[in-house]
């Protein structure tokens, strides 16, 4: 059977799909900053050596990698609201999107804290810097600029992953699309071009991080 | 409501779970043999192979793994083809699946000395030979952890194959919640079983890791 595209038939629905994408972006913008900043808690509680806090945090880290993202989601949307926490879809999105990359920051971040030798921490002790302090001057920076490039994959995967949060009316991108698809079952031209923006997507978003990395830990070299 | 108890959840949970680990399994063999394929493609060298495989790779881990679904269980029927959500699953993983073991390959390839290529190139041996004799074997010792680790993406990739009405844990666990109104306790049985298959399979990559990092180098 002869199959004839129609991509004309999406262009009045570009509202829908632009909307999806400022959305998936906002879900990614914040689920990336607090996400990360959470790894670097997380992996600063677990190089810490306070045993019940790095085994608390282990074990968060643990059961967000291996249940899938979906499940989570679910268990934020609808199985909070058992507990008294009732969540609108935006903010059970971004605290699923959060938690995820959280707990797989936390493990690529302390990484790059365990790859800092051992001297240069001894150096600033010697310095008479306190422990924040070498956290916050010797330890983190270097130890992110060696896993950036490790990190940033994730939070690719973590904007990717943000596609199923249609399941829970999310509006983001995959829900403009399922939109649109049952409007005028045009499946394969909507997946199409939402398939395109999401790999356009995921690429500015791979570029943007590497602008941000140079800027982050390049430019203070000099300094 | 009350006909069901905690045991009737865990139990059809678990009826549909063996779905979650046919799929993984099926997913990840098949996309194991193309990945394998795309790899030899890659190594060979030709330009336009590499830039084939490059393409194929960056398409399917640039695009989320759901829109792959989206395209073949309701893209294909507009063109004749009927899948069910089975097949569409297994396509849709599959490719996913062999995007990411290629790529995961090519470093332990990579990682092969040159020099082994080249020695083995000087006794004559053709690409195959080189592969099948020389490069593989070498290879594969660094490839299993990291494999091995990655068959956990996999079981997490298959819940994805809920949203497009294959009946495996997590849509299971949706169609269990909607009778009982208990998402809490059914969500959370949900994820316990999930757990239960893929951290054993993470603490096995780590293991291997462990076996293997004095080989690896």
């Amino acid at each position: 059977m002869a199959y004839k595209f129609d991509f004309g038939a999406i262009v009045p629905h570009w509202q829908l799909l632009f909307d999806g994408v400022i959305l998936t972006t906002e879900l990614t913008v914040i689920g990336a900053v607090v996400g990360v900043g959470l790894g670097i808690m997380g992996a600063w509680a677990r190089a810490s050596r306070a045993p019940v806090i790095s085994q608390i945090v282990g074990v968060y880290v643990e059961l967000i990698r291996n249940t899938p993202f979906l499940v989570q989601l679910f268990f934020i949307f609808f199985g909070l609201p058992a507990l008294g926490v009732k969540l609108t879809e935006f903010q059970a999105a971004v605290l699923a999107m959060i938690v995820n990359l959280g707990a797989y920051s936390t493990e690529i971040i302390r990484a790059g804290i365990l790859a800092i030798p051992q001297g240069q921490i001894e150096a600033a002790q010697s310095l008479a810097m306190n422990r924040v302090q070498i956290f916050r001057y010797v330890v983190i920076l270097p130890a992110l600029k060696k896993i950036w490039p490790a990190l940033s994959s994730q939070i690719v995967i973590v904007m990717l992953g943000s596609s199923v949060c249609s399941q829970i009316a999310a509006e983001e991108l995959t829900f403009g699309a399922n939109y649109i698809q049952a409007l005028n079952f045009r499946a394969f031209e909507v997946y199409f071009v939402v398939t395109g923006l999401y790999l356009v997507m995921s690429i500015l978003l791979r570029m943007g991080l590497k602008v941000l990395g140079n800027f982050l830990f390049e430019r203070r070299r000099h300094v | 409501m009350s006909e069901f108890t905690l045991w009737d959840i865990v139990y059809n949970l678990l009826l549909a779970a063996r779905w979650t680990v046919l799929l993984s399994l099926t997913a990840f063999v098949l996309g194991g043999l193309v990945g394998l394929l795309l790899l030899m493609v890659r190594t060979a060298g030709n330009p336009w192979g590499i830039r084939l495989v490059r393409g194929y790779v960056e398409l399917f881990q640039g695009t989320p793994l759901l829109m792959q679904l989206f395209i073949v269980f309701f893209g294909l029927p507009l063109i004749g083809i009927d899948v069910s959500p089975w097949i569409a699953a297994t396509l849709g993983l599959t490719l996913f699946t062999s995007a990411f073991l290629t790529e995961i390959w090519r470093g332990c390839v990579e990682s092969v000395g040159k020099g082994q290529w080249e020695a083995s190139a000087s006794l004559g041996m053709n690409f195959t030979q080189q592969m099948r004799y020389i490069v593989l074997p070498q290879a594969l010792r660094i490839a299993v952890p990291p494999t091995v680790g990655f068959s956990v993406q996999v079981v997490k990739g298959t819940a994805v194959a809920s949203i497009i009405g294959f009946v495996e844990l997590t849509k299971a666990g949706t169609m269990i919640t909607n009778a009982t109104y208990a998402p809490f306790t059914v969500y959370g049985c949900v994820a316990v079983m999930y757990f239960l298959i893929c951290y054993p399979l993470s603490l096995f990559a780590r293991h291997l890791e462990g076996k293997f990092r004095h080989v690896a180098r």
